[in-house]
């Protein structure tokens, strides 16, 4: 353990951009169509998990990289999914456009209740976020009129993408759309990270009050880290109403943002990759630890917080720095190298 | 030259507790002050006042006659008042160059860009080596801060203020806790400061402050004692008095040497 924590330093200390442009994405998309062809007959289940993979990658960028401790992401990623949904059904059944506004009432969501929340820190923080998806949960559940209530909203359904890709029954078109948003998404959260904005950010989550004291406005700061969170869990939820064609009032829950959570401490929250990583290996846990048995996953998924919290700080992804950094090639994960 | 920093009768209380009282003095374009007075005289409360991490109960700070009273700690700095920290407050995860590097990013308007041109680039790299090379830090650039040794990080405390280009700096006992015989590098880095800088030192060590300070100002309870060039502050009974206490005896805060 300490000699991953010390690897993690050389690394850290060594400054380096990725020699290819855009190694990470390219790495993420030959895994991606890997595991399209290995498992064709789970790709229901693997296109959740990228779906969670995007809704945790934003997540880190707003808890990993700003610090922002919060315990309700669903509301950005509930509100995009209704978004979308409703978007199906009411007004045009184009996909992009779906993604679109759900991207946008994610981010809408996060800039109204970030613009109040960010006035307050620490643990009042944490509580208001928990009670703001929660109302909005409450109110997703009263309106059933719109949302279809405690039933989900269903029936809709979306063309083709770009007109072309039909959604099938095997899930193949809705497994590789979810991965090309994914990547996508994976770039330009990973611009940001390397970003100034993203430099500042990280400033900002070491010691906030001495960025005041260096002149930067922390607050509008972090309602901008905020609101671009809650557009990529807003694309997250569009995604997935466009996806399972169903939207239900569990996307806008506490169990949501309190799993998302958890992926991202054990896959590491100070790289994006770990998020992935955490998302990957948690659903998988989850789910083969619930065929084996049905009543007592939560044990192994337990166990795994704890060990990963007391163990590997750092989350998974330090173990695959580790292993990386004693490889000839030293690449793996090198796209965000921000500690 | 005409004062760019104007304290006006500034007084703070904590209920009863006087800790600033009708405090007036002026900092010009190249001003060495040094601000000196036993513990609890009302140091940091000062620097805290001008920074903007206290409101004042009453009197006025002003920068080019402008009121900084109403502005938050970052307007204040944005303005060109400057503080440093008496006990380090650096991003210890962090390396050194990105230490430096986010500083550089808030004076140069910069830290909310998604996206940096080429040339934008380049202007901040040149920025941030300046910055380490002033302060004898360009071989660290690459290293943790926390791995630094602990006057390394005093030097980067300075260099942090530095990189934002102040008017007017406010160094909070840049000495502290560093070892006398290092403190040597830390004195060279003070007496290379650009000569346009006002600087009020706030300081314990009395070596530093008679090697920096053409002018001193004595706090004592709050208020201002005297002021006055090192040679009529060292002559000065009261400030003995203050230092060396009423029955000659060396009181626990003195540190004259």
């Amino acid at each position: 353990m300490a000699a991953v924590g010390l690897e993690n330093a050389t690394a850290a200390a060594r400054p380096q951009r990725p020699a290819i442009p855009f190694l990470p994405e390219v790495m993420l998309a030959a895994l991606g169509i890997g595991a399209f062809f290995a498992f064709p007959n789970d790709l229901a289940f693997l296109a959740r998990i990228l779906i969670t993979g995007l809704f945790v990658l934003s997540l880190s960028l707003v808890l990993g990289q700003a610090g922002i401790p919060t315990l309700g992401h669903s509301a950005s990623m509930g509100t995009g999914a209704y978004a979308a949904g409703l978007f199906a059904i009411h007004v045009s059944q184009d996909p992009l456009a779906g993604l679109l506004a759900g991207g946008l009432a994610g981010g809408v969501i996060a800039v109204v209740t970030g613009a109040l929340l960010l006035r307050t820190a620490h643990l009042t923080f944490v509580m208001l976020t928990i009670a703001v998806a929660q109302i909005l949960y409450e109110i997703a559940n009263q309106a059933a009129w719109l949302t279809g209530g405690d039933n989900g909203l269903s029936g809709i359904s979306v063309d083709p993408i770009l007109g072309v890709f039909g959604f099938d029954l095997y899930s193949r078109t809705s497994y590789l759309y979810a991965l090309a948003v994914l990547m996508v998404s994976y770039f330009i959260l990973r611009t940001i990270v390397d970003s100034p904005f993203g430099l500042t950010s990280r400033g900002i989550h070491s010691d906030p009050e001495r960025m005041r004291a260096l002149g930067c406005n922390t607050y509008r700061h972090l309602l901008i880290v905020f609101t671009i969170g809650g557009l990529f869990a807003g694309l997250a939820g569009a995604l997935s109403a466009q996806v399972a064609q169903v939207v239900g009032l569990a996307s806008l829950s506490f169990g949501t943002s309190g799993d998302a959570l958890v992926m991202l401490i054990v896959g590491g929250s100070a790289r994006l990759p770990g998020a992935l990583v955490g998302t990957v290996v948690f659903m998988i846990v989850e789910h083969v630890a619930a065929t084996v048995n049905p009543y007592h996953w939560l044990f192994i998924i337990g166990g795994l917080l704890i060990v990963t919290v007391l163990v590997l700080p750092g989350g998974l992804i330090s173990v695959v720095d580790w292993v990386s950094a004693r490889m000839p090639w030293r690449t793996f994960g090198r796209g965000a190298r921000h500690g | 030259m005409a004062d760019v920093l104007q304290l006006e009768g500034l007084c703070k209380n904590f209920g009863g507790l006087v800790v600033a009282s009708d405090v007036t003095f002026g900092l010009a374009p190249g001003d060495r002050t040094a601000l000196i007075g036993p513990n609890g005289a009302g140091k940091t409360t000062l620097v805290n006042l001008i920074s903007g991490a206290l409101h004042p109960s009453s009197g006025d700070i002003t920068l080019d006659g402008r009121s900084l009273v109403r502005l938050s700690m970052p307007a204040r700095v944005q303005a060109g008042v400057v503080r440093t920290f008496q006990l380090n407050r650096l991003f210890r995860d962090q390396t050194v160059g990105d230490n430096v590097r986010i500083a550089v990013l808030q004076q140069k308007r910069q830290s909310l860009r998604l996206w940096q041109s080429r040339a934008d680039r380049i202007a901040v790299e040149a920025a941030v080596d300046h910055v380490l090379g002033a302060l004898h830090l360009e071989a660290r650039e690459g290293r943790l801060v926390r791995t630094l040794a602990y006057g390394e990080q005093r030097l980067l405390e300075i260099a942090l203020a530095l990189a934002l280009e102040p008017r007017v700096l406010l160094l909070d006992e840049p000495a502290a806790g560093v070892p006398r015989g290092e403190s040597g590098v830390i004195m060279d880095v003070i007496a290379s400061l650009p000569p346009s800088l006002a600087v009020l030192l706030i300081e314990h060590d009395m070596d530093l402050v008679f090697r920096f300070a053409r002018r001193i100002v004595v706090l004592a309870s709050g208020a201002i004692l005297t002021i006055g060039t090192p040679d009529e502050v060292a002559a000065d009974d009261r400030v003995k008095q203050l230092y060396f206490g009423r029955d000659g005896h060396v009181s626990q805060s003195s540190q004259i040497s």
